[in-house]
C-alpha cells in the first residue's frame, strides 16, 4: 500500500469509528432519559408545545394549578377561544417566565394567564421538578437562561445539555417503555391539559402552618415585574389567577400583596378560592385528590367562568367560524372526549 | 581493590543472604535483594569491622548494588 | 475541584489542548500557569503557603548551590596547599554552614506543616489531660485553613532540598521552573511524592504533540476513572454506612466492612494514581509510579515497598536512613551489642528508627490517634515479621517447594490482604477504642447468617450494585494478573482497531453508565485530599 491509501485508510477507520461512537452514545442517550409515559406524565408536558400550531389566543403559564385546573377545549367549545397551556409541575416564577419568552418566538397570543402560587418561592426547589419543567423546552438563550435561574446546588449545566450524564443509573431500571418509546413520546395532555376524571372528596383541609415572614421574595418579585414587562412590551394583556386549590394553603397576607400588585400595575386578578360559591365547584365531588387539584369536572367549571372573563372583558372573538381552526380543534374534541370516556370506564364514573 | 575488605565484606553480606551470590550479583538494589533493614545493618556492621561511617547521603545505589561498588565506598570512607 | 467533577475535566482537556498548541518554549510556562489557577479555584487562601514554601526552598537551593560551588572552587584554588587534615577541617566547617541553611528550610516548612495540621490535636490532647487531671481548663481549638495537599508539596519540596544539600544534584536556578516542579497540579492533590531528578527533565522539556503518547495518556486516564468511579464510589456508599452505624454493625459487618474498606481504598487511591500519571503522560511528562500491584506482596514489608511507593520511600530515605546510621545510633548499636548480644544488639538501630518512622507515617496521615495507631499498629506487624524470619527460613528449607505452589501464594496473599484490612481499621471508627472494641465483635458476634440474609441490602447498595462491584473487582484482579507479564495498554494496543474499540470505548461506557456520579450519588472527596 502506498502512504497515501494508507493515511486515507487510516481516515477512514477514524471516521467510522467516531461515528459509531456518537451514534451509540446518542442512541444510548434516548433509550436512558425518562419516558414519563405512563407514570409521571406531567414530563412531557412542555415538550408536546412544539407539536402545536401555534396560533394561540391564549397562553396560560404556570405550575400545576393551571395544567389541572384549567381545560382548552371548554374554552373552545363554549367561547371559540384557542388556548394552551404551558404548565409543568412546581413552575417556579422564572421558569414561567423563560417559558413565555420561548413561546413569544413562535407566537404572540392576546392574553397570557399565570396562576400566582409559585410567588411563594423564591429559591430553586427540586431537581426532579427542574428537570420536568426544563427538559422539555427546545435550546435557546430561554431555555439556558432558566437553566441557570433554576438549578440548586447539586446541579450541572452539562447534565442538561447531555442527559445521559444525569440518567445514566437508569442502565440498571430499563424497562419496555424505554425501548417503546425510544423516538417519539405519547400524547399526554390536551392542549397542556392534564385530564382527570376520578373523584376523591376534600376532607379536613389542614390550615396552613404559620409563617415567620409572609412577604414574598424580590427575586419572585422581579420575575412578576418581568412576567409584566414583557407583556406589556408585547402588547399582551397579563390575567393574573389564583387557582381554588384548597391546598397548598394561600394566606390572607398572600392575597393582600397580590391584590395589591395588580392594582398597582392594572392587571385583573381573579382569586377562585373567593369564586367557589359562584362557579358551583363542590369540593366532595370535583376534586381528585382530596383538594389539591380539581378533576375535570371542576376545572369544566371553572374554565367556563375564566371563558366568559376572556369573552367579555378582553373581547376575545369567537373564532370557531375559522375554517381551518375548526378542522384542527375537531380531532382535538375527538381525542379530548375518547379520553374522558376512557378514563370514565377505568375509573368507574357514570 | 582490597582483597582483605573484599573477603570480609563477602562474610558480612552472606551471613545477611546465604542464599545470594554477592561475588557476582550488581542488582543487589535494583532488584530488591538488599532491603532498608539489610543495607542498616550492613552499615552497623561495616561500623563495627572498620570504623567507619556510611553518611546517609551515601545510601545511593550506585555504592550498594554490588559488593565491588560497596567495598570501593568503604576504601574510600577509610581513606578521608 | 474532584478529580470526578465535570470541571476538573474540562479544566484538563482545555490545558492538554492549549498546551500543544502554544509554542514549545511556551509549553512549561503554561502548565504553571494551569497549576496556579488549579489552585486559585481550590482556595485563594492557600496560595500564600504553597508561595512560602516555594521561595523559601528555591532560595535555600540557590544559597546551597553557591556555597558549594564556592567550596569547591576553593578547594581546587588551594589543592597544593591543603594537607588531608586541613581539607578535612574545611569541608567541615562547610557542611555546618550548610547544615545550618537546610535546617532553617526544614523548620520553617515543617513547622506550616505541623502548625496547620497538628494545634488541634495537640490541643485536644492538652485538653483531655486538663481533664484527667480535674483542671476545668480547657483551650478552644484555632481555626485554621489546611491547603490543598500541603503534605504532599510540603514533603516533595523537602525532598529536593535535602538533596541539593547532600549534593545528589544542584539546585534549579530557574525559579518559575521550580514553582512549576513545586505545584504540578495533576500530582498536587494526592501525591505521587516526586523527586526533582527524576520528574524535572521531563516536567521542563519540550513536547511535540504525538497521537500515540495522548491516546495512551487518555487510556490510563479512562482506567483510573473506572476505578474511582464505578468501585470506589459505588463501595464508598456501603462503607459508609457500615462505619458510621458502629452500634447497629458489628460482627460479620465488621469483617464486611473492612473488606470493602480495602477494595474502597485501593481503587480511590490508585485510580486517582492513574488519572494523575495519565494526565502527565498525555502531556509527555513522567510521574513516578506509585502503585505496584501491593495486595499480591507476599508480606507486610513487601506490601509497603508496593503500596504509595513514593511515600514509603521518601520516609527511608528522608528519616528512616539519616535515624538509623547516625553515629549516635550507631554508638548505641556498639553499646547494646556488647550488652545484649550480637543478635539482639544488632536489631536496635532499625527497631529504633522504624518505629521513628511509622510514628511519624501515621502522624503525617492525619492528625489523630487513630494514625498515630495505625502507625504503629504497621511497626509491630512487620517487627513481627522480622522476628519469624529464622523460622519462615525453615520452613521453606524443609518444603523448598511450597514457594512455587500456587496455594501458598494465595494464602500470602490473602493474609496480606487480611492484615492490612484489619490494621486499617483505625482509618475507618471513630477513635481507637471503638476501634478495638469492633474488631473484637468480628470474634464475639456470629451474625454472618443475617447479614447475608437481606443484611447487606440495608447499606444503600442493591443487588445490581453488588453485581456491578463484583465485576469492577474480577475485572481489577484479570488486568493485575495480565500486568505481571507486561503492560495491557501494549498488548491491546497490538490488537485490531475493531477490538481496540471494543475495549477502551466500553470501558467508556462503563464509566459513564455505571459510574456512582451525578444526582443520587454522594460524590465522595479523595480519601487522601489534604492529607
Amino acid at each position: 500500500m502506498s502512504e497515501k491509501k494508507r493515511s486515507k485508510k487510516k481516515i477512514m477507520t477514524a471516521a467510522v469509528v467516531t461515528a459509531f461512537v456518537l451514534v451509540t452514545l446518542w442512541l444510548l442517550q434516548c433509550l436512558l432519559v425518562p419516558k414519563y409515559a405512563s407514570a409521571v406524565v406531567e414530563g412531557n408536558l412542555i415538550a408536546e408545545y412544539y407539536k402545536e400550531e401555534k396560533d394561540h389566543d391564549v397562553l396560560f403559564i404556570g405550575d400545576c394549578e393551571v395544567y389541572e385546573n384549567f381545560v382548552p377545549a371548554v374554552l373552545w367549545e363554549n367561547y371559540g377561544i384557542n388556548s394552551y397551556i404551558r404548565g409543568s409541575a412546581q413552575q417556579l416564577i422564572w421558569q414561567s417566565y423563560y417559558l413565555l419568552e420561548d413561546a413569544l418566538r413562535y407566537e404572540k397570543p392576546d392574553v397570557v394567564v399565570f396562576n400566582v402560587l409559585s410567588m411563594q418561592y423564591n429559591e430553586p426547589q427540586r431537581e426532579a421538578y427542574n428537570r420536568m419543567s426544563l427538559e422539555g423546552m427546545k435550546w435557546s438563550m430561554s431555555k439556558v437562561n432558566a437553566i441557570k435561574a433554576s438549578m440548586t446546588e447539586e446541579e450541572h449545566f452539562l447534565d442538561y445539555v447531555f442527559p445521559i450524564l444525569r440518567y445514566h443509573s437508569r442502565i440498571t431500571e430499563l424497562t419496555g417503555e424505554d425501548v417503546k418509546y425510544l423516538f417519539s413520546r405519547p400524547q399526554v395532555s390536551y392542549n397542556g391539559y392534564y385530564m382527570r376524571v376520578d373523584s376523591k372528596p376534600a376532607e379536613n383541609v389542614p390550615d396552613g402552618r404559620k409563617l415567620s415572614n409572609y412577604r414574598f421574595g424580590d427575586n419572585a418579585y422581579d420575575y412578576l415585574d418581568r412576567i409584566t414587562q414583557l407583556c406589556a412590551d408585547n402588547d399582551i394583556e397579563l390575567i393574573l389567577v389564583k387557582a381554588p386549590s384548597l391546598y397548598p394553603y394561600w394566606y390572607e397576607e398572600w392575597e393582600e400583596q397580590m391584590e395589591e400588585y395588580a392594582a398597582e400595575h392594572g392587571l385583573k386578578y381573579i382569586n377562585f378560592l373567593e369564586l367557589i360559591g359562584e362557579c358551583g365547584l363542590d369540593f366532595s365531588t370535583d376534586t381528585y385528590d382530596a383538594g389539591l387539584h380539581l378533576n375535570l369536572w371542576g376545572a369544566i367549571k371553572i374554565t367556563d367562568y375564566l371563558g366568559e372573563v376572556l369573552r367579555r372583558d378582553c373581547g376575545l372573538e369567537d373564532r370557531r367560524g375559522q375554517e381551518h381552526l375548526a378542522e384542527v380543534w375537531e380531532q382535538k374534541l375527538e381525542d379530548y372526549y375518547a379520553e374522558i370516556a376512557r378514563q370514565k370506564e377505568l375509573y368507574g364514573v357514570k | 581493590m582490597d582483597e582483605n575488605i573484599m573477603e570480609t565484606l563477602l562474610e558480612i553480606l552472606s551471613d545477611l543472604h546465604p542464599d545470594v551470590d554477592f561475588e557476582t550479583c550488581d542488582t543487589l538494589i535494583d532488584d530488591k535483594i538488599l532491603d532498608s533493614f539489610d543495607i542498616v545493618s550492613l552499615i552497623s556492621e561495616i561500623n563495627n569491622e572498620w570504623d567507619v561511617t556510611v553518611p546517609a547521603d551515601k545510601i545511593d545505589p550506585q555504592y550498594f548494588n554490588s559488593a565491588e561498588a560497596l567495598c570501593g565506598l568503604i576504601e574510600e570512607l577509610l581513606e578521608d | 475541584m474532584l478529580f470526578t467533577s465535570y470541571e476538573f475535566m474540562i479544566f484538563v482537556l482545555v490545558t492538554a489542548v492549549l498546551y500543544y498548541l502554544v509554542p514549545k518554549r511556551f509549553q512549561w510556562c503554561l502548565l504553571l500557569a494551569a497549576d496556579y489557577v488549579f489552585y486559585a479555584i481550590a482556595g485563594a487562601a492557600y496560595l500564600p503557603f504553597i508561595l512560602i514554601t516555594t521561595i523559601s526552598a528555591y532560595l535555600a537551593g540557590m544559597k546551597l548551590r553557591s556555597m558549594k560551588r564556592r567550596q569547591e572552587q576553593y578547594l581546587a584554588e588551594h589543592k597544593a596547599q591543603m594537607n588531608r587534615e586541613e581539607k578535612k577541617a574545611y569541608k567541615a566547617v562547610e557542611k555546618k554552614k550548610q547544615w545550618r541553611w537546610l535546617l532553617l528550610t526544614l523548620l520553617l516548612n515543617l513547622g506550616i506543616l505541623a502548625v496547620l495540621k497538628y494545634t488541634n490535636f495537640t490541643i485536644a490532647n492538652i485538653n483531655s489531660l486538663l481533664h484527667t487531671f480535674g483542671s476545668g481548663g480547657r483551650i478552644s481549638p484555632v481555626d485554621f485553613v489546611l491547603p490543598l495537599g500541603i503534605s504532599f508539596y510540603t514533603f516533595q519540596t523537602l525532598g529536593y532540598i535535602i538533596d541539593v544539600y547532600r549534593g545528589k544534584y544542584e539546585a534549579e536556578t530557574h525559579f518559575f521552573k521550580f514553582a512549576l516542579f513545586v505545584s504540578f497540579f495533576p500530582q498536587l492533590v494526592q501525591g505521587p511524592i516526586s523527586r526533582f531528578d527524576a520528574l524535572s527533565k521531563s516536567l521542563f522539556a519540550e513536547h511535540r504533540f504525538d497521537a500515540v503518547t495522548v491516546s495512551r495518556g487518555l487510556q490510563r486516564i479512562l482506567w483510573g476513572y473506572f476505578k474511582k468511579m464505578v468501585i470506589a464510589d459505588r463501595m464508598l456508599v456501603a462503607v459508609n454506612a457500615l462505619i458510621q452505624n458502629p452500634d447497629t454493625y458489628q460482627g460479620a459487618y465488621v469483617f464486611a466492612g473492612m473488606l470493602f474498606y480495602a477494595l474502597e481504598l485501593y481503587a480511590d487511591f490508585t485510580g486517582g494514581i492513574d488519572i494523575t500519571i495519565g494526565i502527565a503522560e498525555m502531556l509527555g511528562i513522567r510521574v513516578a509510579e506509585n502503585f505496584h500491584r501491593p495486595y499480591f506482596s507476599k508480606n507486610i514489608k513487601e506490601y509497603w515497598n508496593r503500596w504509595h511507593i513514593t511515600m514509603g520511600t521518601w520516609f527511608t530515605d528522608y528519616i528512616f536512613y539519616p535515624i538509623s546510621v547516625c553515629q549516635p545510633m550507631l554508638n548505641l548499636s556498639k553499646f547494646s551489642r556488647k550488652h545484649l548480644g550480637d543478635a539482639l544488639g544488632k536489631r536496635v538501630p532499625v527497631y529504633l528508627s522504624s518505629f521513628v518512622v511509622w510514628f511519624t507515617t501515621g502522624i503525617w496521615h492525619g492528625a489523630s490517634w487513630n494514625f498515630i495507631v495505625w502507625g504503629l499498629g504497621n511497626f509491630v506487624v512487620i517487627m513481627i515479621s522480622q522476628e519469624l524470619e529464622p523460622l519462615y527460613r525453615r520452613f521453606h528449607g524443609r518444603f523448598p517447594q511450597a514457594k512455587e505452589k500456587w496455594g501458598f501464594r494465595a494464602f500470602q496473599v490473602l493474609r496480606t490482604v487480611l492484615l492490612m484490612s484489619s490494621l486499617r481499621m483505625f482509618d475507618c471508627y471513630r477513635d481507637v477504642p471503638l476501634t478495638f472494641r469492633m474488631f473484637g465483635t468480628m470474634f464475639t458476634r456470629w451474625n454472618w447468617g443475617e447479614m447475608f440474609r437481606g443484611g447487606l441490602m440495608g447499606l444503600g447498595l442493591a443487588g445490581k450494585d453488588y453485581f456491578i462491584l463484583l465485576a469492577g473487582l474480577v475485572i481489577l484482579i484479570v488486568v493485575s494478573l495480565l500486568q505481571r507479564t507486561g503492560g495491557v495498554r501494549e498488548r491491546i494496543a497490538a490488537k485490531p482497531v475493531w477490538i481496540r474499540t471494543f475495549v477502551w470505548y466500553g470501558l467508556f461506557l462503563a464509566v459513564l453508565l455505571f459510574g456512582a456520579y451525578g444526582v443520587g450519588y454522594d460524590a465522595s472527596q479523595f480519601i487522601y485530599n489534604q492529607f
